[in-house]
């Protein structure tokens, strides 16, 4: 009886922190398109070739409106790219700097230290370029969302034509996942809108994962670090925890 | 052992006759009788010690990198999550573990609330712990501002505004904590101000709390006083290593959400910069404040909401004043024990529709369960305590203990 009442203590315990969890998951009526990432799971990688796919797609598509301020040039590494690489493809994009010695602001080649380039000088040289919606910074993008990836997939994929007698606003297009299913970005990719180097077939549905990818690494990427340190750490703790347990029953053992 | 005679030779004993911190510690940690039944619920009050000292540490690694201005706080963070070594662990762990310390002190405090360990004469134990709790509180609810995204900011905006509800003086109040007209780079800088002195005001109580505590020593799960030293055992080696392997299975819970989850307990919104231009569809608290945040929104009435939220955390000072029934463990109490299970699930629902839009059916439930909430305090509780019979209590901790294995041995009640 005793045994059994705090059997149920520990579920109801389990349920208080659970239960009102569960209610901000449940909140999303549509549902998403979920993939298999390779990132997901205690176990889950980053596959470096998705992600080199994705940045290829991210500079030749998505740069054109947005930035990913939080990475550096020099984060690139972490996917594969050879310090030669990077230095010619930071090469590649201009970063105002200065003053000089001479008091003037002059324009530079961008180093591997320096964080990406955006693509505009500011929010509302952005705004103005874009009929007035903003276009967000995407290297948190994945995090920044609920649903994370299988969110940012589905969106990519959920461009439709406006259903019947649906009030569509000037210059905004149609999407299934978005909220209010009203949104400003254009579908941004297509079939073989880029040329995969690595010879992929570059449809719209690999596209979008691969851009995907790419972007849930730079929202996390510590995630391969964090994903192995916590095996390890959960391994050490759960040996230390039955030794402790042992040490506990022997040293109360005496008391019976 | 006798305490005041000091056998401790050498260096130590040199020590100890000036400054007694070696009889403190072996007073305290080690001889300290404590009574033999306490089960498992007695572990948190020493987790959440061990979580207010991981907070503080991990919170003043992140202060050497957080910069508490408005046009860099988010990307500060963000540099702790990317550029700094193992930064983004710190910043996790501190995350999480506000989290992990709410949920232990809310463990903490149903436990007391089971056992009546808020009564005589553990009332100021008690009432210590309540400031503890509404420290736990204005610390947890700065912390989140910090990181300066989305929730941070019209969180900050959404609580603060609760000040203006109050007559005359509400619009004063607001633009004093703000210091400006609205939440900005002031209001930043003084909750990160806040932010980093509280935990240590936290400590201070912490300190009374035990001081309190150590005056009669726990309670148990009879509720019965210690009678004899046959109902008691040292506290080492027997509750430091229960107290271990307490941590033990604490931490592994802990570092799977650190490590596997770690933004599972937060809102993807905290992920944009705060942005005073553009309200997020549904605000939030974090989910510790979800069950007082629906107390609020039950309320059509401002003012009253804002009185209630407040009254719900300062009725527990009242408890052992409510609560007058002579005997203090529940298990004894066939009626409180109902009530209070009662309480429990109530307290889940209040939560549970914190989280929901305040319409609609949401908002009967959440009329429905404050309610309870504070019928259960100011009504059942003194009812109880003059009208509810018990039954005969065992002698002493060890006559329980004793009962108990009896009946799990023969199956059969030594009592009967």
């Amino acid at each position: 009886m005793k045994v059994m009442q705090s059997k149920l203590h520990i579920i109801v315990l389990l349920l208080t922190i659970l239960f009102p969890l569960s209610v901000f998951s449940a909140g999303d009526k549509v549902d998403l398109m979920e993939q298999k990432w390779p990132f997901n799971g205690i176990f889950g990688r980053f596959d470096n070739t998705a992600l080199q796919r994705g940045f290829k797609v991210y500079r030749e598509v998505c740069a054109a409106c947005h930035g990913i301020r939080h990475v550096s040039y020099r984060d690139l590494k972490d996917i594969g790219f050879s310090s030669d690489e990077i230095k010619s493809i930071a090469g590649e994009y201009e970063i105002k700097d200065g003053p000089n010695d001479e008091g003037e602001m002059f324009q530079r080649e961008a180093l591997p230290s320096d964080k990406f380039v955006g693509p505009y000088e500011n929010d509302n040289v952005a705004r103005v370029a874009n009929n007035g919606a903003y276009p967000p910074d995407l290297s948190l993008i994945v995090k920044a969302r609920a649903g994370g990836a299988d969110y940012l997939y589905s969106l990519l994929n959920g461009y439709k034509e406006y259903p019947e007698d649906y009030e569509a606003s000037e210059g905004m297009y149609y999407n299934t996942f978005y909220p209010g299913n009203q949104i400003a970005m254009p579908s941004p990719i297509e079939d073989d809108i880029v040329e995969y180097d690595d010879g992929t077939e570059a449809t719209h549905t690999q596209i979008a994962k691969d851009v995907t990818a790419f972007l849930a690494w730079t929202a996390e990427p510590e995630l391969e670090e964090r994903k192995s340190l916590g095996v390890k750490t959960l391994f050490f703790l759960a040996l230390i925890t039955i030794m402790l347990l042992g040490v506990k029953r022997k040293v109360w053992k005496d008391l019976d | 052992m006798n305490n005041q005679e000091n056998k401790q030779t050498g260096i130590t004993g040199w020590i100890d006759k000036r400054l007694p911190v070696f009889t403190f510690i072996n007073h305290n940690l080690r001889d300290y009788p404590t009574p033999k039944n306490l089960n498992y619920f007695w572990n948190f009050g020493s987790l959440a010690g061990i979580t207010l000292v991981i907070m503080i540490v991990t919170g003043i690694l992140l202060a050497m990198q957080y910069t508490a201005n408005t046009d860099i706080a988010f990307d500060s963070v963000e540099r702790i999550m990317r550029d700094v070594n193992n930064g983004w662990l710190l910043r996790y762990i501190h995350m999480n573990g506000a989290s992990m310390f709410f949920i232990i002190v809310y463990i903490h405090i149903f436990r007391g609330l089971y056992y009546g360990s808020y009564k005589y004469p553990r009332e100021i134990l008690w009432m210590l712990g309540v400031v503890i709790l509404l420290l736990m509180m204005a610390t947890a609810f700065m912390g989140y501002v910090l990181p300066w995204g989305q929730m941070s900011f019209w969180g900050a905006t959404v609580i603060t505004n609760l000040f203006s509800a109050f007559p005359v003086i509400g619009d004063y109040i607001v633009t004093f904590l703000w210091g400006g007209f609205s939440v900005d780079n002031p209001t930043l800088s003084r909750f990160f101000v806040l932010h980093y002195l509280l935990p240590f005001a936290i400590v201070g109580v912490v300190a009374l709390h035990l001081v309190a505590l150590h005056q009669f020593g726990s309670n148990n799960p009879t509720g019965l006083d210690v009678k004899s030293s046959g109902d008691t055992i040292p506290f080492h080696p027997y509750y430091t290593v229960k107290d271990y392997f307490g941590l033990g299975v604490f931490l592994i819970i802990y570092a799977a959400l650190v490590f596997f989850a770690p933004n599972f307990l937060g809102h993807p919104d905290n992920y944009i910069p705060a942005n005073p231009l553009q309200t997020p569809a549904h605000i939030v608290p974090e989910w510790y404040f979800l069950p007082f945040y629906a107390i609020l929104r039950a309320v059509p009435d401002k003012l009253t909401g804002v009185l209630l939220m407040f009254a719900a955390v300062l009725v527990l000072f009242l408890l052992p004043w409510l609560d007058k029934h002579k005997v203090r463990s529940a298990t004894f109490r066939p009626f409180y024990k109902q009530f209070y299970w009662l309480f429990f699930i109530n307290a889940i629902v209040l939560g549970w529709v914190g989280a929901m839009p305040a319409e609609g059916v949401y908002v009967l439930i959440a009329r429905i369960a404050s309610v309870y909430y504070f019928s259960f305090f100011l009504i059942i509780m003194p009812l109880l305590s003059r009208f509810e019979k018990v039954g005969e209590l065992p002698s002493s901790i060890s006559a329980a203990v004793l009962s108990k294995k009896f009946d799990k041995d023969t199956n059969e009640s030594y009592a009967k």
